[in-house]
């Protein structure tokens, strides 16, 4: 009797414990986590430094602007806008991500003044030769991967995200750990088919912006090659009234003065 | 007229000049901050390249390219305008006049671009000045993109953004609201910067044979300022994720295609064009169509021996990811002669007859490697109706993010000597440059 009385009180309290602090279904997590990312603000702006090292110790630099603006049902805009190294200098990038479907991708060679669309393609191809992939500066749909709470301390939850198809991606899973308080995801692991760890990505510096934690400094590293990227961020700005026109091609030909 | 206009642009390089200098000198004595107070932008690269032919030509020097440019390119972005001047000075061992001609490009500077966009009001964009245009769905196939091109300088090994030429024009935009309108406006022809002979050897009918330096192509050009003009229009707009255009064109046969039989020289025949393109997914990759009308104005039904007869221009193309970091393009297009019984019934005896129509196929295959700092690539055109083609191989690797190196090659083939490419066969060249970027 007494046995089952403390039995039956562990189990209230693991309720009651349960109720107070709220645990979320990963599901809920995963969405938290990619709205934290990637959707702060109705649209946004950030100046970027790249720097991309290989294995050897040299080093290759990109800066650019990136504007997004969000739309519907979670489809997003985005215009990237080169200003270094000089060969790409003016050259403007053009993305309308469509949630479920191929994204539209253009880019605008100034010198042939060309608006060259671009073919749907692989969307974890690098980005501009660094080791981020496109996945990773337009976000990979949360529906792609079945996810897992693995573990949950008390700043991170640790999920494990397995892809529904797996013939599309590189990885054979990914692990997260996903800040408690800012939900932004502070690193993920990706594991290959042999279950070797090759590909890391960090959030190392994260800052309150407009009352939007955000991701001010980003490393990912290929552990195979050797090479890894840094993007630095700067002038980080939210909900500045970008107009959805500047996502058009009227602006790839004459770069709008917020990239400027 | 034609040095007043001289003139004009080698002023506007002048001023761009002591602009630059005025703004380095004063920089090095102390005022650091005034090229930044005025808000200009200089950037540009130094490019040094050379070629030679594969095979003997007479007709043409055995080096098919070797010069050095210094490209200057100064931007201004100010709230109401943006100021642009971009200007090659270079030194060229292949060409043959050193007369500087800044209209027509020849000579030590190549004004590339030096105009000034202002926003009159909120929906309009206008463009005055010298400036690149380009527009329309083909890849290296061009139907409805009438501004001019530079085929020497494609043949011969320049980087591929000089294929296009400068247009001394101004251009309208309109963006009313869910369709956009673009308007070009030249006030005097600019035509193509075509094969003459000082680099490309090319089949002369009048000679029956090859030639070259031998024989120059010296045509007539209109040249009449507001009289002799050229009006493009493009109206485009989205639909479900395909981009759609029409568009008009109003002017001459880009290249001297026609024949004044009386002075004996090469003309340049008035065109008109009336086109419509579509781009849009298709499966993994995109898909493109577009078409033209060529009313060929001066032949009205196809009967003037001397004057291209009108066309139908079409191509279809398909480009897609093959794997990560290779991707692939095919377009099939088509040039089909109006009045071809006509056409037929005039021809000389011994000249050599077209075929109705003209196909043309081409692949596009490229591959980076290296995480993208080298690119290899191959263009290929095959025409079955013509029995010949072109192949531009190209592999480029930056060094690092000021140098680039660059290889490659221009090869003709095919079985007749008068067909498009096979024209060319003798101009077969291989090329190499390094392009220092600032």
């Amino acid at each position: 009797m007494k046995k089952t009385m403390i039995s039956m009180m562990v189990v209230v309290l693991g309720i009651c414990s349960g109720v107070f602090a709220q645990e979320l279904s990963v599901e809920e997590i995963v969405k938290k986590a990619n709205e934290a990312s990637y959707y702060a603000g109705k649209d946004g702006k950030a100046d970027v430094k790249m720097t991309i090292s290989d294995s050897k110790g040299s080093a290759r630099t990109r800066e650019f602007t990136i504007l997004r603006r969000d739309g519907d049902g979670g489809d997003q805009n985005f215009y990237v806008y080169f200003k270094a190294p000089a060969d790409v200098r003016k050259m403007a990038f053009l993305v309308w991500k469509h949630v479920g479907k191929a994204d539209g991708r253009w880019l605008w060679l100034p010198a042939l003044n060309l608006n060259k669309r671009i073919a749907p393609g692989d969307k974890r191809t690098s980005f501009v030769g660094s080791d981020f992939l496109y996945e990773d500066v337009s976000g990979r749909g949360i529906d792609l991967d079945k996810h897992e709470l693995l573990a949950s301390s008390d700043t991170h939850y640790k999920i494990k995200s397995v892809p529904k198809d797996s013939d599309t991606v590189e990885f054979s899973y990914y692990n997260v750990w996903v800040d408690k308080k800012t939900f932004i995801p502070q690193k993920a692991e990706y594991y290959d088919k042999n279950d070797k760890l090759y590909r890391r990505v960090e959030a190392v510096k994260v800052e309150v912006i407009q009352g939007y934690p955000t991701v001010m400094e980003a490393v990912a590293s290929d552990l195979k090659s050797g090479t890894s990227t840094v993007n630095v961020f700067s002038n980080v700005k939210y909900d500045i009234g970008l107009s959805e026109r500047i996502f058009t091609e009227r602006f790839l030909r004459r770069p709008p003065k917020e990239v400027r | 007229m034609r040095g007043m206009v001289n003139g004009c642009w080698l002023m506007v390089v002048g001023v761009s000049l002591v602009i630059l200098l005025g703004c380095t000198s004063s920089m090095s004595a102390q005022d650091e901050g005034l090229l930044s107070r005025l808000d200009i932008d200089v950037h540009g690269f130094v490019d040094v390249r050379g070629g030679m032919r594969t095979q003997e030509d007479l007709n043409e020097k055995d080096a098919s390219l070797g010069e050095a440019r210094l490209q200057l390119d100064l931007q201004r972005m100010g709230d109401l305008s943006t100021i642009q001047v971009r200007a090659d000075f270079l030194h060229d061992e292949v060409a043959l006049e050193d007369d500087l001609d800044i209209e027509e490009g020849t000579g030590f500077i190549d004004l590339r671009e030096a105009n000034v966009l202002i926003s009159p009001v909120d929906f309009m964009d206008v463009k005055i000045g010298r400036q690149i245009l380009t527009w329309g769905t083909g890849d290296l196939l061009f139907i409805n993109d009438l501004f001019p091109k530079d085929w020497q300088s494609f043949f011969s090994g320049r980087d591929v953004e000089y294929l296009k030429a400068p247009s001394d024009a101004f251009f309208i935009s309109l963006f009313p609201g869910a369709v956009s309108i673009d308007v070009a406006y030249t006030p005097r022809f600019d035509s193509d910067r075509y094969i003459s002979g000082h680099r490309i050897s090319y089949w002369n009918p009048g000679l029956g044979e090859r030639a070259g330096r031998d024989a120059i192509v010296d045509p007539v050009k209109p040249d009449d300022w507001f009289e002799d003009d050229e009006v493009a229009v493009r109206a485009y707009g989205n639909i479900a994720g395909y981009e759609l255009a029409v568009y008009l064109y109003d002017g001459y046969w880009k290249n001297p295609e026609g024949m004044d039989p009386a002075a004996m020289k090469p003309i340049f025949p008035e065109l008109a064009v009336y086109g419509a393109s579509i781009r849009g997914g298709l499966g993994k990759g995109l898909v493109n169509f577009e078409c033209g009308y060529y009313d060929s104005k001066d032949d009205f039904d196809g009967t003037d021996l001397y004057i291209p007869n009108d066309e139908i221009r079409a191509l279809v193309g398909y480009e897609r990811e093959l794997l990560k970091e290779l991707s692939m393009g095919v377009q099939y297009y088509v040039e089909q002669m109006q009045d071809y019984t006509s056409y037929k019934s005039v021809l000389l005896e011994g000249q050599n007859a077209k075929d109705e129509d003209r196909q043309v196929v081409t692949l596009r295959l490229t591959k980076q490697a290296m995480s993208q700092n080298m690119v290899i690539s191959l263009f290929t055109y095959y025409s079955p109706t013509d029995s010949d083609g072109y192949v531009r191989p190209v592999v480029k690797y930056k060094v690092n993010d000021a140098w680039l190196v660059t290889a490659g090659g221009n090869v003709f083939f095919g079985e007749d000597d008068y067909t498009f490419f096979g024209q060319f066969k003798r101009n077969n060249n291989v090329y190499g440059g390094v392009r220092y970027s600032f």
